[in-house]
Parts: C-alpha cells; sequence; structure tokens
C-alpha cells in the first residue's frame, strides 16, 4: 500500500521533472541558437512559433472538421491589417477625419487588436462558411481558395478611391509590439542580463503558442471536438447523433480563422510593415503542408510539422552552397531553385513514407 | 397502449417514381414494430422520410403526442427518434467509446468557453459522458473493444456499437434499418436478444428487416409495404396468411 503510493507519488514527480525540465530548455533556447547563430536564427525561430499558431488554427477547421480551406492566410492577413490601420500613422495621413479625431495619431493598444484583429477573422470566417456549408473536399478547397485571392487583391486594390490599404506598396511605420508597459522593440535590462528584443519576441510568441496549443486540445477532448471529427467522418451520422451541423462548421471556421487573426497582429507589430505580398496562396499552401505533413489533425503533429516547415527552409539556404563548393568545387544549381527542389521532394517522400504525417495519432489505423 | 409514433399519408416521390403512396405507420409505446417488404419496396425511403434525411412531399407526423416536421436529422434526434444505417455509418476513425459519446451530444451542453475553460461543470458532464457510454457499450456487449477503432470492428461488432451509439442520444424511439444483414446466425440470435433487452428496457423499436424469422419473433406488429404501398398490417401471424403478403413475396404462381 505505501510502496503503490511511492510509486504514485514517484510518478508524478517525474512527469513534473520532465515538464520543468522541457520548460527550462525552452527558456534558454533562444540563448544557446542566439550564441550559435546570431540573431538571424532567432528571428527564424519566432517566426516558427507564429506558424506553429496559424498551424493549429488551420488544424480546427481542416484537421478536426474535415473542411478542406486553401485560403486560410486571408485571415492571417485580416489580422495583420488589423494592427496596421490601428496602430500606425497610415490611416491618420489619409484621412483628416480620423486626424481630428486622434491628434496624438492611432496607437492602439496590441491587447485590444488582437482582440479586434479575432473578432474581425472570426467574422469572415464564417461569411466565407455560410455559402460553403454544402460544398466537401475539391469543392469547397476552391471556393476558398477563390476566397484567399479575393482578400489579397483586395487588400492590393483598396489605395483607390479611398486609401484605406495603401495598396502594392503596403503599411510602414506600425508600432513595435508592447505589453505591461514593456517594449519588444528593444532590449529588457534586468539589471543582471540584458535580454535582447527578438528573445522578448520569442517568449511572447511561444506563450501564444502554448495557449493556442491548451485551448487546441480542451477543444479536441470535449463534446465540440468530438462534433468536428464526426462531422469529418461521417455528416449525415453526425446529424443523425442530433449534432447542429451548420453551427459546428461554422464555428470551426470561426475558430480557426480567430487564431490566424491573433498571429496576424502580432506579426505585423513584429515586422513594423505589412504588404498583401505576404500573403499570397503560397504562404496558404505552407500552412496546409504544415498541417498534413505534420499529422492532421493530431496536435503534437501539427506543431511539429509547423517547426520542421519553417525551419527546414533556412537550414537549406544555409548548406546549400557550402556542400555544392565541397562536393563540386563550384555552385552548379542555383542556391534557391535547390533549395525549392529539396524542399518539394522532402514534402513528397514524407507523404509517400509517412502518409499519415511525421507524428501520428498512436493507434491510427495505416489502411 | 399509448401511440408513440403515428405516421400517416406519406407521399414521396424521386422524379417520376411513386416510392412512398400514402404510406401509414403507428408504433404503440413499448412495442416492437417491424416494417417489411420486398426490395425496392420503399422501406428505408420511408425511414428515411420519418428520419428527416429526405423531405416528404406529404404526409402527418405525430410523435410522442406532439406533431412534429421531419426536415432535419438533428432536430428529429433531439425529439427522440435515434436511428441506424442499413450500410453501417460509423465514425470510422474514432475509438468504439468515442462514437458513443458523439451520441450523446444532443444530451449535453458544453459550449467553446466551457470547454477552453475547463469549469467543474464541464469536468462533471464530460465523466457523465464517459460513464454513460461504456455503460452502454457493456450494455450491448462491447464493453472489452472501448479502445478499439470503429473500423477495426468486426461487422457484428459494428452493427452493435451503431445501436450502442444510437442509445445514447437517450431516444424514446430506435428505428433500426436491417440491423441484422450481413450478421451470421449467432450473431443474429444474440441481436435479437439485445433488441428483447432493449424493448424490456422501456424503449420502442422500430425495425426494418429482411430475415423473416427475426421478424416474426419478435416484432409485435407488421407492416408490409410493396411498391410505395401499404398492403398489410397486423400481427405476424395475421400478415403471415395475407394473401397480399404472399403474392408481393412469391408473385401470383
Amino acid at each position: 500500500m505505501a510502496n503503490g503510493f511511492l510509486i504514485v507519488l514517484n510518478f508524478i514527480s517525474q512527469r513534473r521533472m520532465v515538464l520543468l525540465l522541457a520548460i527550462l530548455s525552452l527558456l534558454i533556447l533562444p540563448w544557446c541558437i542566439g550564441a550559435v547563430g546570431g540573431n538571424y536564427w532567432v528571428r527564424v525561430l519566432d517566426f516558427a512559433l507564429l506558424y506553429v499558431v496559424l498551424a493549429l488554427g488551420l488544424n480546427v477547421v481542416v484537421g478536426f472538421a474535415g473542411l478542406l480551406d486553401l485560403g486560410f492566410i486571408a485571415f492571417y492577413a485580416l489580422g495583420a491589417y488589423t494592427f496596421a490601420l490601428l496602430a500606425s500613422p497610415h490611416l491618420t495621413q489619409s484621412f483628416t477625419a480620423i486626424a481630428a479625431l486622434f491628434p496624438a495619431g492611432l496607437h492602439s493598444p496590441i491587447w485590444l487588436a488582437c482582440l479586434i484583429g479575432a473578432l474581425l477573422a472570426a467574422t469572415f470566417g464564417i461569411i466565407l462558411g455560410v455559402p460553403t456549408l454544402k460544398l466537401r473536399g475539391d469543392y469547397l478547397a476552391i471556393v476558398t481558395l477563390g476566397f484567399g485571392e479575393i482578400i489579397r487583391i483586395f487588400l492590393n486594390n483598396l489605395d483607390r478611391p479611398i486609401n484605406l490599404t495603401n495598396g502594392p506598396k503596403g503599411i510602414r511605420a506600425i508600432d513595435s509590439i508592447e505589453l505591461f508597459g514593456i517594449s519588444f522593440a528593444k532590449s529588457l535590462d534586468l539589471g543582471l542580463i540584458q535580454v535582447p528584443a527578438l528573445y522578448l519576441i520569442f517568449y511572447l510568441f511561444l506563450f501564444l503558442a502554448c495557449l493556442a496549443t491548451v485551448i487546441c486540445m480542451r477543444l479536441q477532448n470535449s463534446r465540440i471536438g468530438r462534433a468536428w471529427v464526426a462531422i469529418r467522418e461521417d455528416e449525415v451520422a453526425a446529424q443523425a447523433m442530433g449534432i447542429n451541423t451548420r453551427n459546428m462548421k461554422l464555428l470551426a471556421f470561426a475558430i480557426g480563422a480567430s487564431f490566424a487573426g491573433v498571429a496576424g497582429v502580432l506579426f505585423a507589430g513584429f515586422q513594423g510593415f505589412v504588404s498583401p505580398e505576404s500573403f499570397t496562396l503560397w504562404e496558404s499552401i505552407v500552412v496546409l503542408a504544415m498541417v498534413v505533413l505534420g499529422g492532421i489533425g493530431h496536435i503534437p503533429g501539427v506543431i511539429l510539422g509547423a517547426i520542421l516547415l519553417a525551419i527546414f527552409p533556412e537550414v537549406l539556404r544555409g548548406v546549400v552552397q557550402p556542400i555544392q563548393h565541397a562536393l563540386f568545387g563550384q555552385v552548379i544549381v542555383d542556391a534557391e531553385i535547390l533549395r525549392q527542389l529539396i524542399y518539394g521532394l522532402a514534402l513528397i517522400l514524407i507523404m509517400l513514407y509517412r502518409p499519415k504525417g511525421i507524428w501520428q495519432k498512436r493507434g491510427a489505423s495505416t489502411s | 397502449m399509448n401511440t408513440l409514433l403515428d405516421v400517416a399519408n406519406v407521399s414521396k416521390f424521386f422524379g417520376g417514381v411513386h416510392a412512398l403512396d400514402n404510406v401509414g405507420l403507428n408504433v404503440p409505446t413499448g412495442s416492437i414494430v417491424g416494417l417489411i417488404g420486398p426490395n425496392g419496396a420503399g422501406k428505408t425511403t420511408f425511414f428515411n422520410v420519418i428520419t428527416g434525411l429526405y423531405p416528404a412531399e406529404s404526409g402527418q407526423f405525430q410523435f410522442n403526442g406532439k406533431n412534429y416536421l421531419p426536415h432535419s436529422i438533428a432536430q428529429v434526434t433531439q425529439a427522440g427518434i435515434a436511428r441506424t444505417f442499413q450500410n453501417i455509418r460509423l465514425f470510422g476513425a474514432m475509438t468504439a467509446l468515442e462514437n458513443v459519446m458523439v451520441g450523446c451530444h444532443c444530451r449535453s451542453h458544453t459550449g467553446v468557453f466551457g470547454a477552453v475553460m475547463r469549469t467543474n461543470r464541464v469536468q462533471r458532464e464530460e465523466r457523465d459522458i464517459r460513464e454513460k457510454s461504456f455503460a452502454l457499450l457493456h450494455y450491448v456487449g462491447l464493453g472489452e473493444f472501448a479502445d478499439h477503432t470503429a473500423i477495426n470492428l468486426s461487422y457484428g461488432h459494428q452493427r452493435r456499437l451503431e445501436i450502442a451509439r444510437a442509445l445514447a442520444t437517450d431516444p424514446l424511439l430506435l428505428a433500426l434499418d436491417e440491423p441484422a444483414a450481413g450478421m451470421n446466425a449467432t450473431e443474429k440470435l444474440d441481436l435479437r436478444e439485445l433488441l428483447l433487452k432493449i424493448r424490456g428496457d422501456g424503449k420502442t423499436i422500430l425495425l426494418i428487416e429482411h430475415d423473416v424469422s427475426l421478424v416474426m419473433g419478435i416484432c409485435d406488429s407488421l407492416t408490409v409495404l410493396d411498391y410505395g404501398k401499404t398492403i398489410a398490417v397486423g400481427s405476424p401471424r395475421e400478415v403471415r396468411n395475407n394473401p397480399e403478403v404472399i403474392r408481393a413475396y412469391l408473385g401470383n404462381g
């Protein structure tokens, strides 16, 4: 009896130890990466975390509810432009009325922008969802693809007749992220150590990614998550269980989109500049590839997929040229082309050998 | 005996085909009612109409003393009619337990906010769902298969799992579309036991079935369809001797 209790206690503390170690290693990760690879790689890491949030959001739509969405990046764009408009001189310069209203300029706090961005993206998610409720698979993919392009083209052309988005030139001079009086644009002096801005961003995005993960996991293991998967597996049978499939699908669209909206707001604050170029179809496909490649519907797999696909191209960028030099003494194929070839080849190989993703669900049938 | 389901004058066309022509059905509370007929008689169409899968051209529908319009499957299920499908429609990638847990959906309330915050009330509901689902799996004899992926279960087990999942919606009426199809003799015997047990526990059952011995053995009354028309209603014994029924099944001879 007492022995069994000790074993249980030991087990708990072992799990705690693992968790503690994981947190600790994540906290020192930017310092290690920064020491080895410099700021460039910390920046790559920061973006990888944003992609984790994006991929988790898309996973709600594609992985859980089984609704193939090829225009997901549009919600990211909506979030990014939300912050760009609410925290840059653009609106006050274009519209005298707004300038009169805000003589000190528009400087929305980031949390407010996150809220607005999430709500706006969720609203657009529902707007996309309503007309596509009866569509599935490839038909849905085409409509969502069109939706993504419509948003991008609007952003690209809304500089006339009124200059709302500044067109292809994009919006610059966006406020940097500031939370609780801490600016994420300059290094933080903690007395003993200086924490560089990029590291601060890392911690912020890490927190956001963890929050997104927890929300996704809790949703998945709930009545809502089960209803989504039921719809994915068999919509008619799901209805026969009394599930209101219309509402559940719209909910999936709205929640997935709000993740992307928040990620977009932070992207704009991090970059200080947004333009329609960042939100092309290619970006939608990359995020979808993260979800599918990592393990569709399986949260740890999706996170892994996002990190791998965000970092892999950058690794290739660094190694393709030196390897050619070492092997052949000269550069035979242009690095940028070779990089994309290898990237594509890697995707094909993974899908051939791990059709359900790199990190698939335990017990998932391979049929 | 009270009438649980009372359907009258249901008509349904598919293009020019008169799939159902003024068909009616009366299911008394606590009984097992069979709906039989040769292939293509309109049994499944009728089933799909009363459960809201197809809209009917006309018909009066009463369930549990109230009028209802079978316009959406989900609403029909919420009203208390749960169905299974002729071609099994389980959630293949989910485990047996999860399949039954989905069935609890329409009798539970957790929303997005609750699921994310995981309040005490939500945790309690989740635990109740899990316990109820386990109990239902044991009830249909699938207790040991709770963790098996639905698609990996044997055919007979999948049929039982569909019944457990339907029961999870707390139905007053359980509507089974050919539950014995593809079963071997032992499985059919087990199924018969299960259906009698479900009836014994106060549920009412509407059954479409091809297997004559099963239907004759357990049904309290039968309705026979042929070419979209009701040709006979009565106890199994009456129906068996009805010349119309014999003609429909065996031809004019």
